[in-house]
């Protein structure tokens, strides 16, 4: 009970700081406006993408899959880069890490707070991209399977979430390249999990990897539950709740991952010192 | 007097371009992240292009859009932002009161980040190129280079320009260098013709030199594909690109003289962590 209060009290205050430290720069109105136009800029790009060569161009019956894979990919960008540059923000730019850390609260309590003040804002800029699409791009999406939307939502969220810690994790351990560690992740995410193309495109050492991770059912369910199809055709014979099945089977396999090498990952930080190490990265 | 002006201005102008290079064969592991990175986000592009049947030509314009991006974010992060970075770890003060010329350290540093920014984009180039065998057949070699050369002398003026008005800002810098990433992305056509987005919009985005450069060199690799997708002819884009140099040129050493003065009356040069 100590514990999961203490979780708690660290996940609010991380929130609440990530929120800060986010929002704080500017006045609310331009922080609006930059959390708007980033994510449909890189919507736009694949608009363009389609207007100037698909058949169709915005009629081809992938567009609205690829649209709505892009626009739930900014919570992969969101919560992994977030969660694992905090480690790198606080450490190297604000060497606050050790205080948060000797801190009366729980320290993943407190990660998972920096993430979740991302999944905020990215929250907002889905709301608003998906807006768009539908009001302007003319995308056809609407409620198919609420159930399974809600369940898909929150299983790829945690999945991410505990990916984040996972990166976290290995933050602790590295300076140089711990700034890019989140992005480079995601990147990676975007071209294994088919969030913009159908999978059976990849090669299939790549393709195959792309079955591994969570987000790539995740989009998928997403896809039914919103349009009502999918993007790609060998998932056609799986139902919805076998989407949710590997979905939460895969997203259990994460955490408990994520909680290994974090574990692993704290206590080697902790014996080589690392927890206030500045390389002015 | 002149002569020890010249002197010191070449000093500093290598000094600062010393550790740049010096950088990018000491920790080697950046050259992987680097190519690797950028090319993951090219690979999508490329199978987007794949996906709805596009020609091979489409798949040269990811792979060169994602070189170009090397040069884009190295001005956005290694140029405009620098002089942040450098308030940050309060090492801008020692650059204040070096006697030397402020200009100095700003080509060096677009000099030294040119050269290993030509690397890492040489390295997505090749990579991307044998990777997803796109065709690659510059038509005029000498005008292909004489493009790339006044696309970066125009496009690191900019960086130079961006990097005084950036020195009164504290983490806006931060913010302000990742919102010109998608939208210039956008902009700028780096994965796309950037006629699609209409002249008008094609023209005003072409106050970032990589959209004329870019589409100067697409039409110079692929010239029957871009009759279609052309901009403006690759003489006129080249005219405006060397005026473009000038401008920018001129304008950050009035801007570095201005907005000095101004972060030392506001008292901003050496705040930390705002």
């Amino acid at each position: 009970m100590k514990r999961l209060r203490e979780a708690w009290q660290g996940f609010k205050v991380g929130t609440w700081l990530g929120w800060q430290i986010e929002s704080n720069w500017t006045e609310p109105f331009l922080f609006a406006i930059y959390s708007v136009i980033k994510p449909v800029a890189g919507v736009l790009i694949l608009v363009f993408m389609y207007l100037v060569v698909a058949k169709g161009g915005l009629a081809n019956p992938l567009f609205p899959g690829v649209f709505l894979g892009t626009t739930f990919y900014l919570y992969v960008v969101n919560v992994l880069s977030g969660i694992s540059w905090s480690v790198h923000d606080d450490r190297e730019h604000y060497g606050m890490l050790k205080y948060a850390y000797m801190a009366p609260m729980h320290f993943y309590g407190y990660l998972l707070g920096r993430g979740a003040a991302k999944t905020l804002i990215a929250t907002v800029s889905v709301l608003i991209t998906l807006a768009f699409g539908m009001g302007i791009l003319g995308v056809p999406l609407r409620l198919h399977n609420p159930g399974l939307f809600l369940l898909a939502f929150v299983l790829g969220l945690l999945a991410l979430s505990f990916y984040g810690i996972l990166l976290a994790g290995i933050s602790l351990l590295i300076a140089r390249h711990g700034w890019v560690l989140g992005d480079v992740v995601a990147g990676a995410l975007y071209l294994l999990c088919g969030v913009a193309y159908p999978l059976s495109l990849l090669p299939l050492p790549l393709r195959a990897l792309g079955y591994v991770f969570p987000p790539t059912y995740w989009f998928e369910a997403l896809r039914l539950s919103l349009l009502g199809q999918g993007l790609h055709p060998e998932f056609s014979r799986l139902s919805s709740t076998d989407l949710l099945w590997i979905l939460g089977g895969s997203t259990a396999l994460g955490i408990g991952l994520s909680l290994l090498v974090f574990k692993v990952s704290e206590r080697l930080a902790l014996r080589r010192g690392l927890l206030d190490m500045q390389t002015m990265y | 007097m002149t002569r020890s002006f010249g002197k010191t201005f070449l000093r500093t102008l290598v000094g600062r371009a010393y550790p740049r290079l010096i950088g990018l064969w000491r920790e080697k592991s950046w050259i992987i992240f680097d190519v690797f990175f950028p090319l993951l986000q090219v690979s999508a592009y490329v199978y987007i292009y794949r996906a709805v049947g596009a020609p091979p030509e489409f798949a040269g314009f990811a792979v060169l859009g994602g070189a170009m991006i090397a040069y884009w974010m190295n001005v956005l992060w290694s140029m405009a932002s620098q002089l942040y970075w450098e308030k940050e770890t309060g090492n801008l003060q020692l650059y204040l009161i070096a006697p030397t010329s402020r200009m100095a350290i700003l080509l060096g540093m677009a000099l030294g980040g040119l050269t290993a920014t030509t690397v890492r984009a040489a390295g997505v180039l090749l990579v991307g190129t044998l990777l997803f065998h796109v065709p690659l057949q510059v038509t005029d070699g000498a005008l292909f280079f004489g493009v790339f050369v006044l696309t970066m002398v125009a496009l690191y003026g900019l960086g130079m320009l961006l990097s005084s008005v950036f020195l009164l800002w504290g983490r806006e810098a931060w913010h302000l260098s990742n919102l010109f990433q998608e939208p210039v992305f956008l902009f700028s056509g780096f994965y796309f013709p950037v006629r699609a987005l209409g002249f008008w919009v094609a023209a005003f985005a072409s106050l970032i030199p990589i959209t004329l450069g870019l589409d100067a060199m697409r039409q110079l690799l692929y010239p029957r594909l871009m009759e279609k997708f052309r901009f403006l002819p690759v003489e006129a884009e080249l005219a405006i690109l060397a005026g473009l140099s000038i401008l920018f040129l001129f304008l950050a050493r009035l801007g570095l003289r201005f907005f000095e003065d101004l972060a030392r009356k506001e008292g901003r040069l050496t705040l930390r962590g705002q």
